[in-house]
């Protein structure tokens, strides 16, 4: 959201000294529950931070569910079946990942499919994909869940490492450079584009914008880091359910995140992640192993008070309070999405 | 003499596969007018709409095969929870959100799913239930029909019929069918626009329970039944247009056909895939047919 001129020596020294905290924390500190917890809040927040790439834009999907099962399951099939090293396999992955985002997104974008149209169109997508990871029981194992070979040489060729140190560095590297394109994107052209699509695609198309091949980017964008950070949960995690890394439950989780975060903020969906993931956690101690279905209980009424009572976010919501004046010129992010009808 | 000759034209597999096709639309069709009714009049989308049917088919498996209550009695009091599901879902969830953006309307929905889907987890357990009815097997000629599709299908169609009767010949169905052509005026001409809504959320609710009361008699409940059929009914919705209702009839048993066609030559699940992809290759050939309503 920061203006070009407008980020400070201050902020890039708060960043810096961040980060190097961030680096510094596994030398420092060793609990593994706690390096895990904060690994599996790096993965996903890069996951919800790719997701907000197009929903901040309005551009609201629930088929990011099935990009990134595609990131975790191509990578893995493609290891176990073929031997393939995840240093192929993922790039793979995202390109299947990214075709199958252009070819949902073209005919999307092309026809001017948008609003709940949009919504239900990507809905169905993630349902459809976890019903074929489903159906192909023979290789995937079904909703039993699939567990990538152990590496019997190469620990670095099949990205595979027992140490949580190592995989906290990888998922910090990752989720950093989920922020720096966010923040890349934010300064690009296309941002202003996408932001005036996402308020009137007929006069964005009339000022020259060229409505489909802007959104087709972005989305293609945000298809790619989505499958990457399924690849990333696969490889960390070392197994798979179609429930964890599919379908709309997973789609719905980042929008929630996202929400909860804020959208509009860089840290917004990172922020999303810390508090959700948490949540969970806590839930998941405090039941024990009574707390199946407990903690979506809560995420799922929470997710509900959030859209009525915070539509921005709770970070989205503070920097608003700290930045009054800034209200005017986001006046547009009152009403995140355009309609496809609407009522008048 | 007829049928033999009808026979030798047509195989006798596909034919079952199309006229099951015929039957699975019924149910399909009657989850797509329910979408599209509250869609129409309310402007709003139901995510959850599939789990609504998952509640209702819990709670019929619970009245038939817990508590001994017959069938035909069951049924209509799990229309009504429904009914009186969806109108709470209205007034609790929808109404706060009538005046925000309709994408916080719809991911609203959303949070109710993962509420449902999460309580039904938590109340019911994960296992897979059934209700333990099973209906004979109708032969005819070769082919064989199951009675639960038989009546499924004409119970949806009855229902179908009964919602058309009380849209064109009530006063209530009246004012729901002018409030879905102009919001505004509608409330100017005195028209309770929320009682309106509110009845409208009940009819959608009651429409997914007469569903849940049909599918339950032929699939086994478990707390992501919705999953199996949600994400199709959103298509259908979709390709016949958003609370067009003719369109969703005609789409509904096109993707039936679709499914039960793609099932023929394998599982199920790629009679899914098989229909999403229709669904692909629909929006390039017929983009005008998806946004019939569009302004």
């Amino acid at each position: 959201m920061m203006g070009q001129g407008m980020i400070g020596q201050g902020r890039l020294a708060a960043w810096g000294i961040g980060l190097a905290a961030l680096v510094a924390l596994p030398f420092v500190y060793r609990d593994p529950y706690h390096l895990h917890i904060l690994v599996l809040i790096l993965i996903w927040s890069f996951a919800y931070t790719s997701w907000s790439m197009m929903g901040r834009f309005g551009l609201v999907s629930l088929g990011h569910g099935g990009f990134m099962g595609i990131g975790a399951y191509v990578t893995a099939l493609l290891w176990n079946h073929l031997g393939v090293s995840p240093w192929i396999g993922i790039p793979v992955s995202m390109v299947a990942a990214g075709a199958l985002a252009l070819i949902v997104g073209y005919p999307c974008f092309r026809f001017r499919i948008t609003g709940h149209y949009f919504v239900l169109v990507t809905l169905a997508l993630s349902g459809i994909v976890l019903q074929v990871i489903t159906a192909t029981r023979d290789y995937t194992g079904g909703s039993l869940g699939y567990t990538p070979n152990r590496a019997s040489g190469n620990k670095l060729l099949a990205l595979q490492f027992d140490d949580k140190t190592t995989w906290y560095l990888i998922a910090l590297g990752v989720w950093l450079f989920g922020i720096v394109v966010w923040h890349w994107v934010d300064r690009s052209m296309a941002r202003y584009a996408l932001e005036a699509i996402s308020e009137d695609e007929d006069a964005a198309a009339a000022a020259g914008v060229d409505v489909t091949a802007e959104k087709l980017k972005i989305t293609l964008l945000s298809a790619l880091m989505t499958a990457l950070a399924g690849a990333i949960y696969c490889q960390y995690q070392m197994f798979i359910t179609p429930d964890t890394v599919s379908g709309i439950a997973v789609s719905l989780q980042m929008v929630f995140a996202a929400i909860v975060g804020g959208l509009f903020v860089s840290l917004g969906p990172t922020f999303g992640a810390v508090i959700t993931i948490l949540l969970a956690e806590t839930l998941r101690i405090g039941f024990g192993t009574k707390a199946v279905g407990w903690d979506n209980l809560v995420y799922g009424v929470l997710l509900v008070l959030f859209i009525i009572f915070l539509p921005k976010g709770i970070l989205g919501s503070v920097l608003d309070r700290l930045k009054p004046q800034r209200k005017v010129p986001r006046a547009h992010e009152q009403e995140a999405v355009p309609v496809a009808r609407p009522g008048a | 003499m007829f049928m033999q000759a009808f026979l030798d034209i047509f195989d006798i597999y596909l034919l079952e596969a199309v006229i099951n096709g015929i039957l699975l639309g019924g149910v399909l069709a009657l989850l797509a007018l329910g979408l599209n009714l509250i869609f129409g009049v309310i402007d709003v989308t139901w995510i959850c709409y599939a789990e609504l049917v998952m509640i209702g088919m819990y709670g019929m498996y619970f009245m038939v095969q817990y508590f001994g209550i017959n069938y035909f009695i069951a049924a209509p009091l799990t229309i009504l929870l429904v009914a009186m599901l969806g109108a709470a879902l209205h007034y609790l969830v929808i109404a706060p959100l009538l005046n925000a953006p309709p994408i916080n309307q719809l991911l609203a929905t959303g949070g109710v799913l993962f509420v449902l889907q999460s309580f039904a987890t938590v109340a019911f357990g994960i296992d897979f239930r059934n209700l333990g009815i099973r209906l004979p097997v109708l032969a005819f000629g070769d082919m064989n029909f199951s009675y639960a599709r038989l009546l499924s299908f004409l119970a949806a169609l009855v229902g179908m019929v009964a919602v058309y009767l009380f849209m064109t010949r009530t006063f209530t169905g009246t004012a729901i069918r002018a409030i879905s052509q102009d919001r505004q005026i509608m409330a100017l001409m005195g028209v309770d626009t929320k009682r309106i809504y509110l009845i409208t959320s009940a009819i959608g609710g009651g429409l997914a329970g007469l569903a849940a009361c049909l599918l339950v008699l032929q699939y086994d409940v478990h707390p992501f039944v919705g999953l199996s059929f949600g994400p199709i009914t959103f298509l259908i919705c979709v390709l016949g247009g958003l609370g067009n209702f003719i369109g969703g009839f005609i789409a509904a048993f096109v993707f039936a056909e679709i499914i039960s066609l793609g099932g023929l030559f394998s599982d199920l699940e790629w009679g899914y895939v098989l229909a999403f992809a229709f669904f692909i290759v629909m929006m390039f050939i017929r983009p005008a047919g998806l946004l019939s309503r569009r302004r």
